[in-house]
């Protein structure tokens, strides 16, 4: 290559339409909303908690994790050639997609191609994120989701609040309103038992999927050396769409890649476990181009880039491409629990969405979410693959537009957290109010809370205090809450 | 410059840096010396509430209530003695419409991982293809106790990456309805599994 092609930021559902503090005000208002993500994150982390503990090599899982996806990164272009070879000789279609508007026009002409104007659709943040729902419509291509919460999120023309549970902030009375407003074929006496609520989206989506021509995915992983993607899911709404339609779309990042198949003993162990509590997710479906025969005879993979080749530039972030969706840092985060998904304003909230969404889009475009958090570190306690979230949000903050003598601050902070003993002395010295953070500050209750953020998050501290790490290790202050 | 041509160009660019190469330390377990594998696995599956049984014999009673039984066209014989419903083999397949109106799927299955309660079916022998073990409410799955392994990483050396694989850990389940766990949504609702020892 004679001229260098500079690494481009993404766009789609990923920006922040109103500054985070602003956006949170509303959620930390809502009472309903903040009891249904108390009892959620609370519910889930201990039960991943439970199923983690039981896994007697669950540091050297994760610490394969970790380096598995810094090589994948380290060697992202031949990774994706070779992928793209594999698949190919399998009888995949793989087409390449620089930005979300160039996914979405490949997706539409495919399906278009296929003669179809309607798709079903798995649960994917990587269409989320492209806005593909919106592109399709907007092609008169009607998009149906067929994953439980998504569907309840779709009919209520809404967006989805976490990455595991979508529809967290609806209670079943208003799940059951929903389904009886916009469910055509939802029983008359219809109740809000959770069993009847999904023996109706069983009974709705049935048609569809046995009728389904054309299907839309994402893919958990992608392996290199086979060809094979890989999803994983709870309701079986995947192998429906995986298996029975003619023709199979599947969307996919760059950075979901894994060198080898042998490679999934690792991740199969830490996503379930991380996300749902579970030793393993009900289905989980593999294939590898067409089968001739069993499934989709028509296959087409869309690699697609819109921004991850600005987060691979940055050394520091790129660790960020790491991130496997489990959810478990939203869970961990006391931030995320106040405020919930919608106020992050992108398809990846929590941690990791304050670091991934400003990385994506350029963090001018998405200054408030670096400071969405408290630096508490509990998300990169409980990551999966070891993305090291606090140092990452420190070094984007330093890059958001603020006064200097705070930009010197982060400075300082980001080269004290990237040495976990600068770090902990810092934190001893933050405790008697003497060092970088001496923004701790000791209440007369003796609860530990930050009082002031800087700009552009001080709003969000102006309406309540965020709890900080207790004087003790971050694991023995979690152990109390 | 073509898509794929400026996306590779870009993640180059990216890599300028040069980051240096990654050793994957492989520390954790990738054999399981448990002794009761077949008892951690049962253990695992009804803890999915997954139903089990142990022998052969336990067959002609699971199928007696079966009206409607969709088989792969090379299932054994000898599961399929006394069934006295209406067999529909899997040739020509059968469609869509008519996989919905059976009362269950009788398969076997490639391997079984204990640790996670895990069945694997890789469209190999006695399997079928993917549609048949989805569409139908009731998965009936013959699991050979040589077939199961201790940990995931046993299971996925038993594995051609190249065939459909589907892993199957209990019947389909939700949990998004408040956190209450509903089993059943678009998969089979019921998963009754039938542990047949070697030679048996
Ligand atoms: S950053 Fe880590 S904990 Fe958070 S969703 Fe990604 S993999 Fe899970």
């Amino acid at each position: 290559m004679s001229h260098p092609v500079a690494p481009a930021t993404g766009d789609g559902r990923i920006r922040t339409p109103l500054p985070f503090p602003t956006a949170a005000r509303a959620a930390v208002a809502d009472p309903q909303l903040r009891a249904n993500l108390h009892r959620a994150t609370r519910t889930i982390r201990a039960k991943r908690a439970r199923v983690v503990d039981e896994v007697p090599d669950w540091e050297a899982l994760r610490d394969a994790g970790s380096a598995i996806k810094a090589d994948v990164q380290r060697r992202l272009p031949e990774l994706l050639e070779q992928f793209e070879a594999s698949a190919t000789a399998a009888g995949a279609t793989v087409h390449w997609a620089r930005d979300a508007a160039e996914a979405c026009q490949i997706v539409v002409a495919l399906t278009r191609a296929a003669g179809a104007d309607e798709v079903v659709k798995v649960k994917s943040m990587a269409t989320q994120e492209i806005e593909l729902n919106e592109a399709l419509e907007a092609a008169g291509i009607a998009a149906y989701e067929t994953d439980l919460a998504e569907l309840i999120v779709q009919f209520g023309e809404d967006t989805p609040s976490h990455i595991l549970v979508p529809a967290i902030h609806y209670n079943r009375a208003q799940i059951r309103e929903i389904f009886q407003r916009r469910m055509s074929d939802a029983p008359a006496d219809l109740t809000d038992e959770p069993a009847a609520l999904a023996e109706a989206a069983r009974a709705h989506l049935r048609r569809r999927f046995l009728s389904a021509r054309v299907a839309v995915s994402g893919a958990n992983f992608a392996v290199a050396d086979t060809g094979t993607l890989v999803v994983v899911e709870s309701e079986g709404n995947g192998r429906m769409c995986l298996t029975l339609p003619e023709t199979l779309i599947s969307v996919v990042g760059v950075e979901k890649l894994l060198p080898t198949f042998t490679d999934l003993e690792v991740f199969l162990q830490l996503l379930p476990r991380s996300s749902t509590g579970e030793r393993m997710n009900p289905y989980t479906s593999m294939w590898t181009g067409v089968t001739p025969g069993d499934g989709p005879q028509t296959v087409h993979i869309v690699l697609v880039d819109n921004g991850r080749s600005a987060v691979l530039a940055d050394p520091v972030g790129r660790p960020a491409l790491s991130c496997i969706r489990c959810s478990a840092c939203l869970n961990a985060c006391p931030v995320y629990e106040r405020a919930g998904g919608h106020a992050y304003g992108s398809v990846y909230p929590g941690p990791i969405g304050a670091i991934l969404s400003p990385q994506l889009t350029g963090v001018a475009d998405n200054a408030s979410l670096p400071y969405a958090s408290t630096l508490c570190g509990a998300c990169y306690d409980v990551c999966p693959v070891k993305i090291n979230i606090p140092e990452i949000l420190v070094h984007l903050r330093q890059q958001a537009p603020h006064p200097p003598a705070e930009r010197a601050t982060m400075r300082l902070l980001s080269w004290v957290m990237r040495n976990p003993r600068r770090w902990a002395a810092a934190l001893r010295l933050g405790r008697v109010g003497a060092g970088p953070l001496g923004a701790y500050r000791e209440r007369r209750t003796g609860a530990r809370t930050l009082r002031r953020l800087p700009w552009p998050a001080s709003a969000w501290t102006r309406s309540r205090d965020l709890p900080l790490p207790a004087p003790q290790t971050f694991r023995e202050w979690w152990g109390k809450q | 410059m073509s898509a794929r041509d400026e996306i590779l160009a870009r993640l180059r660019t990216a890599l300028a840096d040069g980051p240096p190469p990654v050793q994957v330390p492989r520390r954790y377990r990738r054999v399981d010396d448990r002794a009761d594998l077949v008892d951690t696995l049962i253990d695992r599956l009804e803890d999915y509430r997954a139903v089990v049984h142990r022998g052969l014999d336990a067959l002609p009673r699971l199928l007696s209530g079966v009206d409607r039984l969709a088989v792969p066209t090379d299932v054994p014989a000898d599961w399929l003695a006394g069934y006295g419903g209406q067999l529909h083999r899997d040739a020509p397949p059968l469609s869509p419409a008519a996989l919905d109106g059976m009362d269950a799927v009788l398969t076997g299955c490639a391997v079984a991982v204990a640790d996670t309660g895990t069945i694997i079916l890789d469209a190999g022998p006695s399997q079928g293809r993917r549609a048949l073990t989805l569409v139908p409410d009731r998965h009936i799955c013959v699991v050979r106790t040589e077939q199961v392994v201790g940990l995931l990483p046993e299971a996925l050396t038993r594995l051609d990456p190249r065939a459909p694989l589907t892993w199957i850990s209990g019947p389909s389940a939700t949990s998004d309805i408040e956190l209450n766990r509903v089993e059943g949504v678009h998969g089979p609702r019921r998963l009754e599994v039938v542990l047949i020892s070697s030679g048996a």
